[in-house]
This record gives C-alpha cells, sequence and structure tokens, in this order.
C-alpha cells in the first residue's frame, strides 16, 4: 500500500467494548475500518486499535484466551502502530487493583488504582489533558473520559499526558508509533478527531502501512 | 478539573424528533441527525435521544437513527426509551450508543443491571429514574414507570442507593413533576440523592433558563440535560456555557 492510499484501520473486536464509535470515529477521519479478532490479523495490520470497556480481569482474560497478548507486546517492541484506548491501556500495564491477582502485558511499567473516594466515580464527562513538550501526537486539550481506575506514575521513557481527578494521573503516554489513551479520543470531539488524524499520518509516513 | 456536562436531549418517534409535554401533542421537529451534528457544533458535550415510539416499527426506526446519528456524532451518545432486554441494550451499543438507560426493565427486574454491568461494563449502564413528589416524610419521592402510567411504590431515593449497589454508571434522574413546566429542575430531588449515592447524576425535567442548570449543578448534579430550552428557545449550547462560566461554573468552552 502506498502512502497515499485510504488508510486501512484494524480495530480488535472484543465484544464488548464500544466498536461502533471507534469504527465511526476513523471513517470520518477518512479510513477504512476492519474489526478483527484472531492473532493473525492482529499480528499483521498495519494500524492497529486495542478499544476496550469493562473490566481489567476479563479484558485479560479475553486477550490471553485468544493469543493476543504475545502479539501486541511483539508489536510494542517493534514500534508498530498501536493505539490503545481506556481500559485498552490499563491492560498495557503491570497490574491493576481492579481486579488484583492478574497480570497485564507489562508493557507500561505502572499499576492501575482506584480513585480515591473523595471524588466522583466513575469520573464521566470532559476533563483537561496536558500534554508534556516532547509529544509528537498528543496535544493539550479537553478529552472525553469514563474510568473508575488511572495509572498514577508515569512510565520511565515515555512521553504523557496529564489530568487531575482529585489528584493528577497519566491520561496518556506515547513513544514512537504507540499511543494509549485513558479518555476516549473517539467521543473527544474535534480535539479527538484531530488526535486520530494525526496518529494515523505519523504513523503510516514513518512505516509506510 | 472534570467540567460539568451540557446535555441536549432529543426525542425520537419513529425515526423523527418529536417535541411535545409528557409524550403528549407531539409534533415532528425534524431530523436526528441534523439536529445531532447543530449540537455538537455548538459545543454539547453529550447527547441523549429517548425513543418514545409506541411501535416495534418505530423502535426499529429508532435504531437506524441511532446508526445514522452515530456516523457524524463524535460526542458520547446515550440512548433511552423502552429498553426492555439485555439483547435491546447489546443492539443499540452495537448500533453506536456509547450508553443505554434503563427504567421500567430495571424496575420490574433489578437484576438486570448488575448482569448489564458485567457484561458490557458500568460505563455503559445508566439507570433512568423518574421521580414523583408525594406527601410522604418517610419518602418524599416515588419511582415512575411505564411512561408515567405506574407507580410502583419504590422510593426514589433508596431506588438509587440499590442502583448503585447493582452497579450503574451513571444515574439520568428526572422530575416527574417539573418535566415539561419550565419552572426549573427540582433542586430538593437532586440534593436528596446527592447525599446517598456517588454515581454521577444527569438532572432532567423543568429547565427553561440557564440560571436553572446552575441550580442544579450546585444541589448536586454532575450534568444538566434539557430539551425545549435548546429546542424552542433562542439559546445555544454555546450561549448557555458562557452563562454558566459567568456564574463559576466550571465547563468545556
Amino acid at each position: 500500500m502506498t502512502a497515499r492510499s485510504k488508510p486501512e484501520v484494524s480495530v480488535i473486536d472484543t465484544g464488548i467494548a464500544n466498536a461502533a464509535s471507534v469504527s465511526a470515529a476513523f471513517a470520518r477521519c477518512g479510513a477504512d475500518v476492519r474489526l478483527i479478532t484472531d492473532r493473525k490479523s492482529v499480528e499483521h495490520a498495519g494500524l492497529l486499535v486495542l478499544p476496550g470497556v469493562g473490566s481489567f480481569g476479563a479484558g485479560m482474560e479475553r486477550l490471553c484466551a485468544e493469543g493476543l497478548d504475545r502479539v501486541l507486546l511483539q508489536r510494542v517492541r517493534d514500534d508498530r502502530p498501536t493505539l490503545a484506548i481506556c481500559l485498552g491501556m490499563q491492560l498495557l500495564c503491570v497490574s491493576s487493583q481492579e481486579t488484583p491477582g492478574v497480570s497485564g502485558l507489562g508493557i507500561l511499567d505502572g499499576r492501575i488504582t482506584p480513585f480515591t473516594p473523595s471524588v466522583r466515580c466513575p469520573q464521566f464527562g470532559w476533563n483537561l489533558v496536558e500534554a508534556d513538550h516532547g509529544c509528537r501526537v498528543l496535544r493539550t486539550g479537553y478529552a472525553y473520559f469514563a474510568n473508575s481506575f488511572k495509572l498514577e506514575q508515569a512510565p520511565a521513557e515515555w512521553q504523557t499526558g496529564v489530568t487531575i481527578h482529585g489528584s493528577p494521573f497519566v491520561s496518556a503516554v506515547e513513544r514512537g508509533n504507540i499511543l494509549a489513551c485513558q479518555f476516549h479520543p473517539e467521543l473527544s470531539g474535534s480535539w479527538g478527531k484531530e488526535l486520530l488524524c494525526r496518529w494515523m499520518a505519523m504513523s503510516r509516513e514513518e512505516t509506510r502501512c | 478539573m472534570l467540567t460539568k456536562r451540557i446535555i441536549p436531549c432529543l426525542d425520537i418517534r419513529d425515526g423523527r424528533v418529536v417535541k411535545g409535554v409528557r409524550f403528549a401533542n407531539l409534533r415532528d421537529a425534524g431530523d436526528p441527525v441534523e439536529q445531532a451534528r447543530r449540537y455538537e457544533a455548538q459545543g454539547a458535550d453529550e447527547l441523549v435521544m429517548l425513543d418514545v415510539s409506541a411501535t416495534s416499527e418505530g423502535r426499529t426506526a429508532a435504531l437506524e437513527s441511532v446508526r445514522a446519528v452515530r456516523s457524524v456524532l463524535s460526542i458520547p451518545l446515550s440512548v433511552g426509551g423502552g429498553v426492555r432486554r439485555v439483547e435491546d441494550v447489546l443492539a443499540l451499543l452495537r448500533a453506536g450508543a456509547d450508553k443505554v438507560a434503563l427504567n421500567t426493565a430495571a424496575v420490574d427486574k433489578p437484576k438486570i443491571l448488575r448482569e448489564l454491568s458485567e457484561r458490557v461494563g458500568a460505563q455503559c449502564v445508566v439507570i433512568s429514574i423518574d421521580a414523583a413528589s408525594r406527601a410522604n416524610p418517610q419518602a418524599a419521592w416515588e419511582v415512575v414507570t411505564h411512561a408515567g402510567m405506574k407507580r410502583p411504590g419504590l422510593d426514589a431515593v433508596k431506588w438509587a442507593q440499590q442502583c448503585e449497589r447493582l452497579g450503574v454508571g451513571e444515574i439520568l434522574l428526572t422530575s416527574w413533576d417539573r418535566d415539561g413546566t419550565r419552572h426549573g429542575y427540582d433542586t430538593d430531588l437532586i440534593g436528596a440523592i446527592r447525599k446517598v449515592v456517588q454515581t454521577p447524576i444527569i438532572a432532567s425535567g423543568g429547565a427553561a433558563t440557564p440560571e436553572h442548570m446552575v441550580e442544579a449543578l450546585r444541589a448536586g448534579a454532575d450534568a444538566v440535560l434539557a430539551a425545549s430550552i435548546f429546542h424552542d428557545a433562542d439559546m445555544t449550547v454555546g450561549d448557555v456555557k458562557g452563562t454558566l462560566q459567568g456564574a463559576g461554573v466550571e465547563v468545556r468552552l
């Protein structure tokens, strides 16, 4: 595929995630979207999206049952374009207090913890994401969140976006062609659309996919 | 900081937007896709579509409307009205809803909330509570179901608590007394439920001015829903947000 043809985005259909909203958002960015479930498709996808709603334990169980955990690890090691959304970002971490005893993919060196009881939970709505100066894809702006758990400590060697709900947490990380967002870019209006378009364009330029 | 949300509501019947008071005197108010697009452009934080169709043909049309709205809408979409079964919820989510609101079905069988929350995640499950006041100091508000036809004798405040325990992600709280009156939200009701739950509350019913919204948010709502203020008045979502900001409410501009 040349860089000029219509981009193709593969979305992992976990059965429970809001694949419809993610697909519609990428279609508005001018992409052809396909839903995939099997290991081979995940391995070979040019631009891959791991959406996610639901619990950490159920999400990991599904990834492991399909053998997607190893493929995702390899993709990130090889810096192949991968976007993880909401629970998708949490699954990249080491573990989560939502489901103690279950290991995450361990790509991001961090643990997922609940919001403190003093703030509204779930966090539903628009909150400010402040992007590091080093971010290439992420920009500062308002994003839509729907989460009860979050990553508190920024992992080393990743550029981050930070948001405050009670206290600061990591609302996005990026490195090379990998982008992970705790918020929902597909529901974050024109700011979210521009983020998805930038990620697509930069990843395609770098990898010629 | 998490901002307060302004949520326009589209009542949908047979695939068209309708206007009316308490499901009566409905008149055509346009195409849902055009209105959804307009509200997003004005700065709406979310959109709610309530299906007020009375027939199964109407429900099928509503599902088509959800699909059509999703394709243009890049903010969250909640859908409610006549949602009875788990399959209805899954069909709406597949069509592009981000959250689905239940009322009567949950009162009839509360366990459906737990089942849905475990299956699709709490963030997709909204409990829609229609509450009517009554002269009883033990239970000042009771739950109204079947589009206002029935009152099963449920204390609205206790019901909200139970729904939180059953794992709902959000409460869409409508004052049956105020709905359509333009007299403002029932801030006592909002305050009473805010006191006992941590779950986000969307206040609904009675809004005519941005000041009404400020009152509801101060009473403990996280979001305010309104229909006629945006349909009828010469006020955009942006106008309303400007007034809210002036009153010290944190909004996304």
